[in-house]
């Protein structure tokens, strides 16, 4: 008896450590076309790219694979032009991040607070432009901003603006129509996990609406005005078609310049490393985002 | 002794629902009171209308005296323990103790001993640098009531703060809770659908159904002289048996026995008698029954042993009578299908009103 029992127990042992093993293998089986997929359609472009902002360019402007060097990398440190609409490009998407949280938390909140069916209709209506293509809503704006638009109309007739279209403000205009449901969807989702009673726990506590709003409800919906920001901040650094569109030779944003260099320039290895520095800058700036929102949580 | 909390005629409607039906309430300065009732009775609303976070439809609401039926909750000299505790997630224990204090300007030297002192008071100066989530169910509970009673409310208000602990722990969070009002004296006002613990704690109960506040009394008041059916029937164990007032003191039951029983109610009137399972003593039928006591004779159709007592269920002419008999030694024990004879005092009889 007493001899069978650590046998017993190293069998079973040896069984858990089999089960574990398959359950992982399962695993991977379940995983395995999504891998396949990311590693086909994301991954090669993205180490393609990263190869070509080593390369050199042709005089036809081909990228020159055999004689590797740092040349794009070094330009994108020393270039006025890069520097100053790298800048402009950073700016555009703080502003951005910051007028569809100042306009998106309160209509969230509202949504939030609403009764079950009124909340449902209000969340189909946030998401109904996503079933219209993003570049004809954007064609849209151009009407509505244009020379004879509405927009342009009611600032003459105010005195306060003449023109819209191709200025910055419409490129910040589409920025925060374009990317305003990324903003309320996380948001709307964060206040609706909230527990209520804390809010009635903080003025039971002597705060006023709004101090119970800034120590309690604010604090606790973080994690969605972090989501919604991330959201928002990387395609609107990585803008192309709004100021494409909507903007002027003076709202050139990364987007365009990386496209340029591509389509235009015809430099492939200063396109790429442009891409990759944003990828990195942005990668590092989301990490550290995440890591101070949960700290402070 | 001066009056805590007026509540007069308050109503509360949502939508077409009545809540809280035409309410009238007087807490005493200092004193632990109960609401007691099940679920869905209006304990909780008439709380919540107190604390100022759902007003009154109809009705004024006083604390010492000071109209408050319309201010917000900040504004009113009470404070809430929630069921759920309600603690800030985000925030330390020392930082949820300090908050209404915070929000109250009080300077910060003051601040830091008042919170001390009120950890001190529930025993968790030691975890006052910890998360909320990090404590135990009965460590947070502590924490809500010293995030209350730091602020010295005028009235502490209380939504079921025991409902979320198991069995042992209630039992001795109810004693501390007792204890903790008496030291302190701020009058407690307690929400619960706990009968037990309403009449361990309190120095008077106020039985609700159905939006209205049926009996307010002390706790041996309303477990001894219930006024109406629900009130019996809520709060223990109780023999409900039909009958008609012949006179003062004498009541036909259902089958045509009669019994023993004193009340104001006229002849003629159909009414119920109450009894607790415990006010009844057996007798075996050879055995002498000492004059004046009710009785009924019957059957033991059941049995059921509790360890500290007996439950059995004996089949008289006016039906099924549950009775409660210690287990103690000279106590004479019955089997099913003994014959007995079931006995109470006509003090123990309560004549109910249908």
């Amino acid at each position: 008896m007493t001899a069978e029992a650590p046998e017993i127990a190293r069998a079973s042992s040896q069984l858990e450590a089999a089960a574990e093993k398959a359950e992982s293998r399962r695993g991977l089986t379940l995983a395995a076309p999504s891998y396949l997929y990311l590693i086909v359609l994301f991954v090669s472009p993205l180490v393609i790219i990263g190869v070509y902002s080593f390369a050199s360019r042709s005089r036809t402007g081909r990228p020159l694979l055999e004689d590797w060097n740092l040349d794009s990398w070094a330009k994108i440190l020393g270039d006025e032009l890069i520097r100053s609409i790298a800048l402009r490009s950073v700016v555009v998407a703080l502003v951005t991040t910051m007028l569809c949280l100042a306009v998106g938390y309160p209509f969230a909140y509202y949504i939030a607070t609403r009764s079950e069916r009124v909340r449902n209709l209000l969340l189909v209506l946030v998401m109904i432009p996503f079933w219209t293509n993003f570049l004809v809503r954007t064609y849209a704006w151009r009407v509505l901003l244009g020379e004879d638009g509405p927009v342009t109309e009611i600032g003459r007739a105010l005195g306060l603006w003449d023109a819209t279209l191709f200025t910055l403000p419409a490129v910040y205009i589409g920025l925060v129509y374009g990317y305003l449901p990324f903003m309320v969807l996380p948001l709307y989702a964060s206040i609706e996990r909230l527990d209520w009673s804390l809010v009635e726990a903080a003025r039971d506590l002597y705060a006023s609406g709004f101090r119970a709003f800034l120590r309690v409800t604010l604090p606790l919906t973080r994690p969605g005005i972090i989501a919604g920001s991330i959201l928002v901040f990387i395609p609107s650094l990585g803008a192309y078609v709004t100021p494409d569109i909507l903007g002027g030779a003076k709202t050139t944003l990364l987007g365009n310049y990386i496209v340029n260099q591509y389509l235009t320039a015809r430099n492939w290895p200063l396109g790429s490393s442009v891409s990759m520095a944003i990828m990195i800058v942005m990668l590092i700036a989301t990490v550290w985002y995440f890591r101070s929102g949960a700290r402070t949580l | 002794m001066s009056v805590a909390v007026e509540l007069s005629n308050v109503t509360k409607l949502f939508g077409d629902v009545t809540a809280v039906d035409d309410v009238d309430l007087s807490i005493t300065d200092g004193e632990f009171f109960s609401l007691l009732g099940p679920s869905g009775c209006g304990k909780t609303t008439t709380l919540r209308m107190i604390a100022g976070f759902d007003f009154p439809t109809a009705g004024s609401i006083q604390i010492h005296g000071r109209e408050m039926k319309l201010e917000p909750p900040n504004k009113r000299p009470v404070n809430t323990v929630f069921q759920s505790y309600a603690l800030f997630p985000h925030m330390t224990v020392e930082d949820n103790v300090a908050f209404g204090l915070q929000m109250k300007k009080v300077d910060a030297g003051d601040m830091a001993a008042r919170v001390k002192r009120s950890l001190d008071m529930v025993q968790l100066t030691h975890r006052a640098d910890a998360r909320p989530s990090q404590l135990s169910g009965g460590q947070q509970q502590r924490v809500a009531l010293a995030r209350a009673l730091v602020n010295e409310p005028e009235v502490l208000l209380l939504d079921e703060p025991l409902g979320a602990l198991d069995l042992k722990l209630r039992q001795a969070m109810q004693i501390e809770l007792k204890e903790l009002q008496e030291r302190v004296g701020i009058t407690f006002v307690y929400v619960t659908h706990d009968q037990v613990e309403a009449l361990t704690m309190s120095d008077r109960i106020g039985v609700m159904d159905q939006g209205k506040l049926l009996q307010v009394g002390a706790p041996e008041d309303i477990y001894e002289h219930p006024k109406s059916r629900f009130v019996a029937d809520f709060i223990g164990e109780i023999n409900l048996i039909p009958g008609t007032v012949v006179d003062g003191s004498t009541v036909k039951l259902q089958a045509g026995a009669n019994i023993n029983a004193s009340t104001e109610v006229a002849a003629g009137t159909a009414i119920t008698i109450a009894v607790r399972p415990e006010r009844f003593v057996l007798y075996r039928v050879d055995e002498s029954v000492p004059e004046g006591l009710n009785r009924l004779s019957g059957t033991i159709t059941r049995r059921v042993y509790h360890g500290d007592v007996f439950y059995y269920d004996v089949e008289t002419s006016e039906g099924t009578i549950e009775v409660k008999e210690e287990n103690r030694p000279g106590v004479s024990l019955y089997g099913v299908g003994d014959a007995a004879i079931v006995t109470w005092d006509v003090k123990a009889t309560t004549v109910v009103a249908e």
